[in-house]
């Protein structure tokens, strides 16, 4: 089905476009404006939109609109539960809203400092989800990725079981879940950390973005610190799919094919030392054939004196 | 009762928001009045922990409050009780 409504996440508010007959996309409308969005989620069982808003001084704060933006309603933004830690003698507290969710009724939102919440009653209450945050790991193995603490970023439910769960967690890696959050393994194998002593380890990558197949979703793909990765076994094992010659290689955005599991687009970067367009000059890639090469489109696109990078939720399909 | 003033910046989110008088013995049970009055509006000024976000401040006669983590600073009815955003972020 093809899409007619595009809404953005800004710094600037959330902005929204319409296609109109002709199939150019028309500015629509702007809610929020001057207000930093940091995730905007539309929950296509109820129909409800969610943003999540980071007001800097006055902090996180979560709106909902059941009327596709008519109206917005401020409801509580997850806290976490007195008393857990960080790190051994730091508190936890929100730092930030980054992915948000939902199937069957439950509602989930990945926060920093690595924090995964739940809602059962739409959005009205959150409960931090305990088996992930308790994770052995956590405590001495995460840390954050160009933010302070550890943010998870990523969530995706298997919409044929919905207490099969994956995040991707800036940085730690991806973790599944096949009991709705109770026990969490990591699914890291053949990922590479080029910035830690073992560029194998288990905990510690740096997934910049995980999406799936949602055809089949055991085919996973994510654009890594480290390069692009996919995998044809549900995360069990990563194989390189980067293009170490070409573009595709660093960067932060990648869109799966939700029914032809072999394709994929990534928007590539120079490097993670230089986070601009290659040459000035802005490309998407595209595989075909599940990462064994890529193409190059960059019809359309800034191609002279362009310095833009394109982060890891600014990506989508129409 | 003391006195409680807002900075303009929160009349964004509270349009309403004026300064009320209210009888409190510590700012931490202030801004529990404060917030009965407009719902919702603690969590613009302290964090999940209940602590004074980073970069707000509370200033109590232009004197910014000592204890920004559980907010014991006692009040007296005659204080003047002034909530701002920190200067952060040029």
């Amino acid at each position: 089905m093809r899409k007619n409504t595009l809404l953005i996440s800004t710094r600037k508010g959330l902005i929204v476009y319409t296609k109109n007959n002709s199939g150019k996309w028309i500015f629509s409308n702007v809610h929020f404006i001057g207000l930093p969005v940091s995730m905007f989620y539309a929950d296509r069982d109820s129909g409800t939109w969610w943003a999540c808003l980071d007001l800097g001084h006055w902090g996180n704060k979560l709106h909902r609109s059941v009327d596709k933006g008519k109206n917005w309603e401020e409801v509580d933004a997850p806290k976490y539960p007195e008393g857990v830690e960080i790190k051994s003698g730091v508190p936890a507290s929100l730092k930030y809203l980054w992915s948000m969710a939902g199937a069957n009724g439950k509602l989930f939102i990945g926060t920093e400092p690595g924090g995964l919440f739940i809602s059962e009653d739409a959005g009205n209450s959150f409960e931090l989800v305990k088996g992930l945050w308790n994770h052995p790991s956590r405590m001495e193995q995460w840390f954050g990725g160009g933010r302070d603490h550890p943010g998870i970023h990523s969530i995706l439910i298997d919409h044929e079981d919905h207490n099969h769960i994956h995040v991707a967690i800036s940085c730690a890696g991806v973790f599944e879940t096949t009991d709705g959050g109770i026990v969490w393994e990591p699914r890291n194998k053949g990922l590479k950390a080029d910035f830690l002593p073992d560029p194998n380890a288990e905990i510690g990558q740096d997934p910049h973005l995980l999406v799936a197949c949602k055809s089949n979703m055991k085919v996973m793909w994510q654009q890594n610190h480290c390069g692009i990765f996919r995998s044809v076994d549900g995360g069990n094992n990563w194989s390189d799919i980067s293009d170490k010659t070409g573009e595709a290689n660093f960067g932060f955005a990648i869109a799966a094919d939700p029914v032809k599991e072999d394709i994929a687009w990534v928007v590539p970067a120079i490097s993670d030392e230089i986070r601009v367009a290659i040459d000035n000059s802005v490309c998407v890639c595209r595989t075909e054939n599940g990462g064994k090469s890529w193409d190059t489109f960059r019809k359309g696109l800034p191609q002279n004196h362009s310095f833009d990078i394109t982060y890891r939720h600014a990506l989508d399909l129409d | 009762m003391a006195i409680v003033k807002f900075t303009s910046n929160l009349k964004r989110f509270y349009p309403n928001l004026t300064e009320l008088q209210v009888e409190a013995e510590t700012i931490s049970k202030l801004l529990d009045l404060v917030n009965k009055e407009y719902p919702g509006i603690k969590n613009y000024i302290v964090d999940d922990q209940n602590n004074l976000r980073h970069h707000v401040n509370i200033f109590k006669n232009d004197i910014m409050i000592n204890d920004r983590i559980k907010l014991s600073d006692k009040i007296s009815t005659t204080d003047e009780i002034l909530i701002v955003q920190a200067l952060s972020g040029g």
